[in-house]
């Protein structure tokens, strides 16, 4: 699965359009990861278990979006948007988005 | 020896914030700048072109993202400036950390690239309205960077090149 975020394939042709296609996930940050990151606050820096928590979510989200985009025949997703919000205190939506296409091998 | 306990301890809190603090922003600094030297090969655009003329061999979707957040120290000066207004230097260089530690991990995903394009930087604040003991807010930020990583057909000879 070829994957960008312009709106094409570079040195490729698209052959087909799919229409959009999106993979989300609501995660929260857990007590322990919370104890930590209060911790490694006092003296400042990456807050390593929050950087983890979200690059996962945002691995899972794509994984969805790539599972539907497979499910229609395609083989690459153009235009991909990344987008956050905060649904709830302490909750994050990573949602990501794109147009599935196929494209010439 | 009460009073000892209530304002020696926050106060020393602060100190060591300040101390370890400091030292660990320069680390990050002196590590961002080095590795930034050996990545500044890979030209960042934020437009969605690229040289036509030159065959595409491979093209991905690249991204790195980070959480800083700032010491006590800082977290203190901050709230000292807000009293006057103006420019919050000591947030400034959280930034700064933060969106060029992301914008070297999205280049680090993938180091055989010649152009990334179409660079986007979404900055999240994480933990807005989570409040850490005494009523105190974690001033933590999330940087987010991604783009698309090209690689053109590498020439076969490098008679012809300078």
């Amino acid at each position: 699965m070829l994957l960008t975020n312009v709106e094409h394939i570079p040195g490729k042709q698209i052959s087909e359009h799919y229409g959009l296609v999106s993979g989300s996930t609501v995660r929260a940050k857990h007590v322990g990861r919370d104890f930590m990151a209060g911790l490694k606050n006092i003296v400042g820096g990456e807050l390593k278990g929050y950087t983890e928590l979200l690059t996962d979510a945002r691995q899972q989200a794509t994984a969805r979006m790539v599972e539907q985009a497979e499910a229609l025949g395609a083989n690459a997703v153009i235009n991909i948007r990344f987008s956050t919000s905060s649904v709830a205190q302490g909750a994050a939506e990573i949602y990501v988005y794109g147009s599935a296409v196929r494209v010439e091998a | 020896m009460e009073l000892i306990i209530n304002i020696g301890l926050p106060v020393s809190l602060i100190f060591l914030a300040m101390v370890t603090g400091t030292l660990l922003e320069k680390r990050h600094f002196q590590d961002i700048r080095a590795r930034e030297a050996t990545l500044n090969r890979i030209p960042l655009l934020v437009g969605k072109d690229y040289p036509q003329d030159a065959r595409v061999a491979d093209a991905r979707l690249v991204q790195g993202s980070v959480v800083v957040s700032v010491d006590h120290f800082k977290r203190f000066l901050a709230g000292l400036e807000n009293i006057f207004g103006g420019e919050v230097r000591s947030y400034c260089s959280l930034m700064d950390r933060g969106r060029r530690e992301a914008l070297l991990r999205m280049k680090e995903q993938w180091t055989q690239a010649d152009l990334i394009v179409n660079v986007r930087i979404e900055t999240s604040s994480i933990s807005k309205g989570s409040k850490r003991g005494k009523g105190q807010t974690i001033g933590s930020t999330e940087v987010l960077a991604y783009g698309t990583a090209i690689r053109f057909v590498q020439p076969e000879t490098h008679e012809n090149r300078p």
